[in-house]
């Protein structure tokens, strides 16, 4: 079973990359021989075949290997952050800035999920530190086998920091553990305050919130005390951080964050 | 649409429950779906029709029963109907709320023959 749209064909169509290495791609072809058309009657009867009771989580395989992929972080003492956002918040810029300050502090690598591409992967290459890039094809989050393969070809260093970029969405991420530490949600100035009032699922999920581009405050009708407090009706334990990661301004609590989470004294 | 791992994930699990039980097809499966679960209906019915086909889930149909949200009011401690993340506790009038049932995501039986 296609993974990606669900057809009927064999086939993974999630790939997993360093940079550099050869471009695999989904491309097989997607008939579709059924109808889009359908309705849905109301429940047939079923007084015929047997009843099983099944009583089992749906994401019960997702969230087992999630507690797989914890218990691997726990033991070599990596500190595994999941960030989630919309496409274009500035998660990539983020990491770069952060990862440029931390990384003569502690040993650092990252997993990029995006649909297509190596660009981000790319991107954090060029910082000095090892990157795998997930490609989900047309997927739209990662999972936790997943992360359980690219963690398996990165092989993190112990005591080191792992950022896990989810693919640009603020939707279905929020459903699917990975085995993190955290969740991190991040909105940018540009895109308006109400959005944790838009996308609760995410913000009721994430533990802590970064508001970044702080720098195009003046330019934008985004008023940061209000989206705080709208962020804060989802989920009164968010912990929140202004910042740009363009300008720098409010990067420092975000690394004095990181240096007590990933050494704590 | 990650209603579409949705629906793979629950054809996984019921198709190997039922071929543990040699059946031959599988009529009914019955979810509980909390309102509070992230899952719009009518996209994982489209997307478990599609991903069902050529697989003993193939025709079933779904029987979806709802599961409302409740939590506790972290203020006044009482229990609260909760159908969004955005719920004021009409008890106190504040906000923050303890989500105890409404992101269920379950199987709860299968009929098959």
């Amino acid at each position: 079973m296609c993974d990606t749209c669900g057809c009927g064909q064999p086939g993974d169509p999630v790939t997993i990359r360093k940079p550099g290495q050869e471009n695999i791609t989904h491309n097989h072809d997607h008939p579709h021989p059924h109808s889009h058309d359908h309705t849905h009657e109301s429940e047939p009867s079923h007084d015929h075949g047997r009843t099983l009771r099944v009583e089992q989580d749906i994401l019960l395989k997702n969230n087992l290997l999630a507690e797989r992929n914890r218990g691997y972080f726990e033991a070599k003492k990596i500190f595994a952050l999941n960030l989630v956002s919309s496409p274009g918040s500035g998660k990539t810029t983020l990491l770069e800035r952060t990862i440029a300050t931390l990384k003569q502090e502690f040993p650092i690598a990252v997993i990029e999920g995006d649909q297509q591409s190596l660009r981000d992967a790319d991107r954090i290459e060029k910082t000095g530190v090892p990157v795998v890039q997930i490609n989900t094809g047309t997927g739209c989050h990662l999972d936790a086998d997943m992360i359980n393969r690219a963690v398996h070809e990165l092989d993190p260093k112990d005591q080191s920091l792992l950022f896990i970029e989810n693919v640009g969405n603020l939707v279905c991420p929020a459903l699917f553990e990975l085995g993190e530490a955290h969740k991190i949600v991040i909105i940018s100035v540009t895109e308006g305050d109400d959005k944790p009032q838009k996308y609760p699922t995410m913000f009721s999920v994430a533990d802590i919130c970064i508001i970044n581009k702080t720098d195009l405050l003046p330019y934008v009708d985004f008023d940061l005390e209000a989206c705080k407090q709208n962020a804060s009706q989802v989920n009164s334990h968010l912990q929140f951080f202004d910042l740009s990661a363009k300008t720098g301004e409010g990067l420092d609590q975000w690394f004095e964050w990181i240096r007590k989470q990933v050494k704590p004294s | 649409m990650h209603e579409m791992s949705i629906a793979l994930n629950i054809i996984d699990i019921v198709s190997s429950q039922a071929r543990a039980e040699q059946a031959q097809k599988i009529n009914q499966i019955e979810l509980e779906i909390g309102e509070l679960a992230g899952i719009m209906i009518d996209s994982l019915e489209f997307c478990f029709e599609a991903a069902s086909k050529n697989t003993l889930a193939d025709g079933a149909s779904l029987s979806i029963i709802r599961i409302p949200g409740k939590g506790i009011c972290h203020h006044c401690h009482n229990e609260i109907d909760v159908d969004n993340f955005i719920t004021v506790c009409p008890n106190c009038g504040g906000f923050g709320v303890e989500i105890t049932q409404g992101k269920e995501l379950k199987i709860r039986s299968i009929n098959i023959d």
